[in-house]
């Protein structure tokens, strides 16, 4: 091979950076989150259900949030009609929040471990008497 | 044919690991095991390729000199089209690798009225620039699910790209251009006649194929969503060799991931070679000192002489006899 130093130089850099999150991990995987379903509102509902599927919600409440936000903010309808047929009032801070009232054990277990920062809090409220606006605290 | 073969070729890969989704032990086999045989295909393919073009001996100066070479201090020189030290040619790989200058000066030949003009033509630049830049940010962004902690890099990309906020989750910036360049690199393979008239299966089934990746990683993200975290505790595993199978993933994930390996394990017997061939090519990294250096043909050997003295050295005696004259008694 000619310029043996130079290509084996190269090729040390390409196979270093592709294989980065190898290093990066150190052969360990971080724990996956375990999200709490414990609080109290929930503890007291006879059926532990959310307005839809649990598969659903799983992978899709970003859009159906989005979707509620767009609704009742821009378009003035309160009124959800889930896959059920029954009727859900759209509102973030009295529907969601009133049985996941615990923001830190829940929302922020999984947004954290997949590095997400929904932009929620840029105008709701934290829940748990925060004072201040669009805490960063859980957010990175 | 050459369209339908790749078209056909990327729609048995969507086809299989759409079946393969349904099936349990199969979800193993596309979500583990071939992700892990594609990206050994591909380090040791990259290796091989490089290591055996590195054989390739290069005797003579080779670049090519698109500017006025190095002469008379009074005639004015192009240092980066034609370099003649170390550092302009660092220059011209950088501008080639991180601008794509050669793609720059693309030029289309044209009749008009009789005439045969020339004129340029940006657009390959400019695909190309937005393809390769977009698909650069893309891959830097998937780091969030291989990496956890995410280093702090990767969220100002995501956060740049997803500037605009438009959906939930954003829609990126990169998706949008990643397939606007994809559009203006297969268009000239489709319109262009000349283009298409050189255009292989080996031209359009990378196109196909990354255009199937970029697809069904936006269907993905805003139509058929899959769970993230499952999907992150599964890339996670396997970038750190503990792998998991998490239940209820989504097919499209599959999908994306069998045709992702497609692209590693082809890699690295295709054109798209010119990842690491860019840094090889002699017509860019060399400098065009032939004139100031005396270059030795690398495998040159001084031939073997058989001079007349030893010539009649070695037959003297059978010259003598047959009574030739000789040289010396």
């Amino acid at each position: 091979m000619y310029d043996t130093g130079k290509i084996i130089v190269g090729l040390a850099i390409f196979v270093g950076l592709v294989t980065s999150p190898i290093w990066l991990n150190k052969g360990k995987a971080a724990p996956k989150p375990s999200p709490k379903l414990d609080t109290p509102a929930i503890q007291q509902l006879e059926k532990k259900e959310c307005v839809e599927s649990r598969q659903f919600m799983r992978s899709t409440h970003m859009q159906l949030l989005n979707e509620w936000r767009d609704r009742a903010l821009r378009k003035g309808e309160r009124r959800y009609i889930n896959k059920k047929g029954e009727k859900i009032y759209i509102s973030l801070q009295n529907t969601c929040m009133k049985c996941h009232s615990n923001k830190k054990e829940f929302c922020d277990t999984c947004h954290n471990y997949t590095d997400i920062k929904p932009y929620c809090w840029d105008c709701h409220f934290i829940p748990e008497g925060r004072k201040t606006w669009a805490s960063t605290e859980g957010h990175s | 044919m050459a369209i339908l073969v790749s078209l056909g070729a990327v729609l048995a890969i969507v086809v299989i690991a759409l079946i393969g989704a349904q099936v349990g032990p199969l979800q193993y086999l596309l979500g583990i095991l071939v992700p892990y045989a594609a990206f050994a295909i591909f380090i040791g393919g990259f290796i091989w390729r490089v290591v055996y073009w590195g054989k390739s001996p290069v005797p003579f100066r080779i670049p090519t000199t698109a500017g006025q070479e190095y002469s008379f201090p009074w005639i004015k020189r192009n240092r980066f089209d034609n370099p003649v030290k170390l550092w302009e040619v660092l220059v011209r790989m950088f501008l080639e690798v991180f601008a794509f200058r050669s793609l720059f000066r693309h030029t289309r030949a044209e009749l008009r009225g009789g005439n045969l003009i020339y004129g340029p033509s940006k657009w390959l630049w400019l695909g190309a620039l937005m393809f390769h830049y977009s698909f650069l940010v893309i891959a830097l962004r998937h780091l969030r699910f291989f990496v956890q902690p995410t280093p702090e890099f990767v969220k100002t990309i995501e956060n740049i790209d997803g500037m605009l906020q438009i959906g939930a989750p954003h829609m990126y910036l990169s998706e949008v251009m990643l397939l606007t360049g994809l559009a203006i690199l297969l268009g000239r393979r489709f319109f262009a006649p000349r283009i298409r008239y050189i255009s292989l299966a080996n031209d359009y089934f990378p196109l196909f194929l990354i255009i199937a990746i970029a697809t069904t990683g936006i269907l993905m993200r805003f139509l058929f969503r899959v769970d993230i975290v499952g999907v992150k505790e599964l890339v996670l595993g396997l970038a750190s060799f503990h792998p998991t199978l998490p239940d209820g993933i989504g097919a499209m994930f599959f999908i994306h991931v069998l045709l992702v390996s497609a692209l590693l394990a082809y890699f690295p017997f295709s054109k798209l070679m010119h990842m690491g061939g860019v840094f090889m090519s002699p017509t860019r990294n060399l400098v065009n000192n032939t004139r100031m250096k005396r270059h030795v043909n690398p495998w040159w050997t001084p031939p073997k002489f058989h001079t007349y003295e030893e010539y009649e050295e070695e037959y003297r005696d059978l010259m003598k006899e047959a009574g030739i004259p000789v040289e010396r008694e």
